[in-house]
C-alpha cells in the first residue's frame, strides 16, 4: 500500500492558544488526487497550506507530506500563492520568474533551467512569452506564469491558493483549463472562492472552517456547497459532518 | 566646457578622477539596482551617514594615538559593514522598529564622526571633504581600492544573481525554495556597505544615497530585467559623474554636488516623461 501524499492526524494550530485557527484536523489525501478546498475567509485554508509546506508547525498532532516531515518534502511541492502583489516597476522577464522555481533544490545548469522554464510556460499555454517583461502581462497571464513557476521542477504536489482571485472570467477559464490538463499528473490542492472554478473540480472537496470535513461526493454545486465556497453565513467552526478521511 | 577632458589627458588628478568615476559607476549601478528594487534606500542612507563615524575614529587614532597604519578608509569600511549588519539584524529580528534603529545608527555615526574629527589635531577642516567628497583628490592607491571593491561586488553579484533576484522579487517563495533569505539579505546589505564606501570617495557621505538610487531609478523605467537595469544604471551613473566633472571643472564648483544635481535633473526628466515612452513589452 502506497503512503498518502498528505496526512494530517489530530492537527491543531493557533497563533494564540486561546484562539485556535485549526483544531482536530484529520485528512488523508492520496497521491494523484485533485482536492478542492473551500471555506470562508479566516477559516484556516491558508494556514492549512502553511502547515503542509512546513512554514509553521502544528501545536497539536502530526503532519506528514510524501511520507516525510513537511519542511523536508518542500522541494517536491509546487506552490502558487494568493494575491501576489509585485512591485509594478520590478524589471524581470517572464522566463526569469519561472526559473525561480528551480532554485534551492538540486543544482541545475542554466541551460537546463531555461529548457524547463520553456516547457512549464508551454504547459500553461504561454509558450513564446518567456522574453516578455512580467509586468506587461495581464493579471490572468501573470497568474499562469506563477503556476508555471510552481510546475517547473515537476513537483509531486501542487498547492494553489486562490489562483483565480482578481482575474476576469476569461482568465479564470484559461486557468481552469490549465488545471484540467494537470489533473491526474500530480496531487493537486486547490483553494478557491469561485463557484465557476469549483464546479469543474468536484472530485474531492474539503470544507475548512477551523475544522475540516470532506463534502459528500457530488457532480454539481448544491446550496450547502455554495455556502462553503462563498463563506456566506458561516460562523467559525460551523461545519456540518464529521472529520474527513478520504 | 571641455577643460576637464583636456586636463584628463595631461593632469594626473583629472585622469584619476575620470577613472574613479568609471570604476565607482560599476558597483553603483549594480548594487544601486538592488537598493531600488528591494526598497532599502533608507537603510543605505543610514549606513552612508554612519561611515563618517568610522572615518573620524580612524583619523583620531591615526593622529592622536599614532596608529599610522590606520587610514580613514579603513575606518569607513569598518563602520559601513558594522552598521549594515546591525541594521540587518534589527530588521530581521524585528525586536526594535527598523526605522528607529536606522535613525539611531545614522545620527550616532555622524555625531561620533564630527566629535572625533573635532578632537583630531589638524583634521577638523577636512570635515567638508568627507561630507561632500572630492573626486579630484582621488589617489592612485584609492583607484586600486575602488577596483578591488568593484571586483568583490561584481563577483558576488554574478555568483548569486538568481538568488538575489528571487529574494528581491518574492521573499516568501524564495523561502519556500529553501533559500537562506536572511543570509542573502545580510549579504546584500554588506554589498551596499562596500558600495557606500566607494561612493563616499566621490560624492562624500551625505550625497551617497542620491548617486546610489537616482541612476538605478532612471534605469528601472527602461529595463525589462535586473541585468539590463544594472547595465543601464552603471552607464547612467558614469554619464552623471562625467557630466558633473565636465560642468564643474572650469568654474571650480564642488564636484560632488554638481554630479548629484545632474543625476537629479535626469531623474526628474525621466519621471516626467509619459509612460508610453518607456513601453517595454
Amino acid at each position: 500500500m502506497t503512503t498518502p501524499a498528505i496526512e494530517l492526524s489530530a492537527v491543531g494550530f493557533g497563533y494564540d492558544p486561546r484562539f485556535p485557527v485549526l483544531e482536530a484536523v484529520d485528512m488523508r489525501i492520496e497521491r494523484g488526487a485533485f482536492v478542492t478546498i473551500v471555506g470562508p475567509n479566516g477559516g484556516g485554508k491558508t494556514t492549512l497550506f502553511r502547515l503542509v509546506l512546513g512554514l509553521i508547525r502544528p501545536t497539536r498532532g502530526t503532519v506528514r507530506v510524501l511520507d516525510a516531515d513537511p519542511a523536508r518534502a518542500r522541494e517536491r511541492i509546487g506552490y502558487v500563492p494568493q494575491h501576489f502583489a509585485c512591485d509594478p516597476l520590478f524589471p524581470v522577464r517572464v522566463q526569469d520568474v519561472v526559473r525561480m522555481g528551480c532554485l534551492g533544490g538540486a543544482r541545475v545548469s542554466r541551460q537546463t533551467a531555461r529548457e524547463r522554464a520553456a516547457e512549464a510556460l508551454d504547459a500553461v499555454g504561454l509558450d513564446g512569452l518567456g522574453p516578455r517583461w512580467f509586468n506587461s502581462l495581464s493579471g490572468g497571464q501573470r497568474q499562469r506564469v506563477l503556476i508555471a513557476r510552481g510546475l517547473v521542477t515537476d513537483p509531486e504536489i501542487l498547492l494553489l491558493d486562490e489562483p483565480t482571485s482578481n482575474v476576469d472570467a476569461t482568465a479564470e477559464d484559461a486557468i481552469a483549463r490549465v488545471l484540467e490538463g494537470l489533473r491526474g499528473n500530480m496531487t493537486i490542492l486547490l483553494v478557491t472562492h469561485t463557484a465557476a472554478v469549483a464546479s469543474r473540480f468536484l472530485d474531492t472537496i474539503y470544507c475548512v472552517n477551523r475544522r475540516v470535513h470532506a463534502h459528500p461526493a457530488t457532480d454539481k454545486l448544491d446550496e450547502d456547497l455554495m455556502r462553503h465556497i462563498t463563506g456566506f453565513a458561516l460562523a467559525p467552526g460551523d461545519i456540518s459532518g464529521g472529520h474527513a478521511g478520504v | 566646457m571641455f577643460d576637464f577632458w583636456q586636463a584628463a589627458l595631461t593632469h594626473p588628478l583629472a585622469r584619476n578622477a575620470l577613472f574613479a568615476a568609471l570604476l565607482v559607476s560599476l558597483c553603483c549601478g549594480t548594487v544601486g539596482t538592488y537598493v531600488v528594487v528591494r526598497r532599502i534606500s533608507y537603510i543605505a542612507a543610514g549606513v552612508s551617514h554612519c561611515v563618517l563615524g568610522g572615518l573620524g575614529a580612524a583619523c583620531y587614532l591615526n593622529v592622536a594615538w599614532g596608529w599610522t597604519w590606520l587610514k580613514p578608509v579603513h575606518g569607513a569600511l569598518a563602520a559601513a559593514l558594522l552598521s549594515a549588519i546591525v541594521i540587518g539584524w534589527v530588521s530581521l529580528r524585528r525586536r526594535e522598529r527598523e526605522d528607529t534603529a536606522i535613525s539611531a545608527v545614522w545620527s550616532v555615526g555622524m555625531a561620533a564622526g564630527i566629535l572625533f574629527l573635532y578632537a583630531t589635531p589638524g583634521y577638523s577642516q577636512d570635515l567638508m571633504g568627507y561630507l561632500f567628497g572630492n573626486i579630484l583628490l582621488v589617489t592612485n592607491q584609492s583607484l586600486w581600492l575602488l577596483a578591488g571593491l568593484d571586483a568583490v561586488v561584481i563577483l558576488i553579484v554574478w555568483w548569486f544573481f538568481h538568488q538575489f533576484q528571487a529574494v528581491c522579487f518574492d521573499e516568501e517563495f524564495a523561502r519556500l525554495r529553501n533559500l537562506r533569505v536572511d543570509a542573502y539579505y545580510i549579504l546584500l546589505l554588506t554589498l551596499t556597505a562596500l558600495t557606500v564606501v566607494a561612493l563616499s570617495m566621490v560624492v562624500g557621505v551625505v550625497l551617497v544615497i542620491a548617486l546610489l538610487t537616482l541612476p538605478a531609478a532612471m534605469a528601472g523605467r527602461f529595463a525589462r530585467s535586473l541585468g539590463q537595469m544594472m547595465v543601464f544604471a552603471s552607464l547612467l551613473c558614469a554619464a552623471c559623474c562625467l557630466a558633473g566633472l565636465t560642468i564643474s571643472y572650469r568654474p571650480d564648483l564642488p564636484v560632488g554636488p554638481t554630479i548629484i544635481l545632474v543625476a537629479g535633473a535626469g531623474y526628474l526628466i525621466t519621471a516626467a516623461l509619459p509612460r508610453r515612452f518607456f513601453r517595454r513589452g
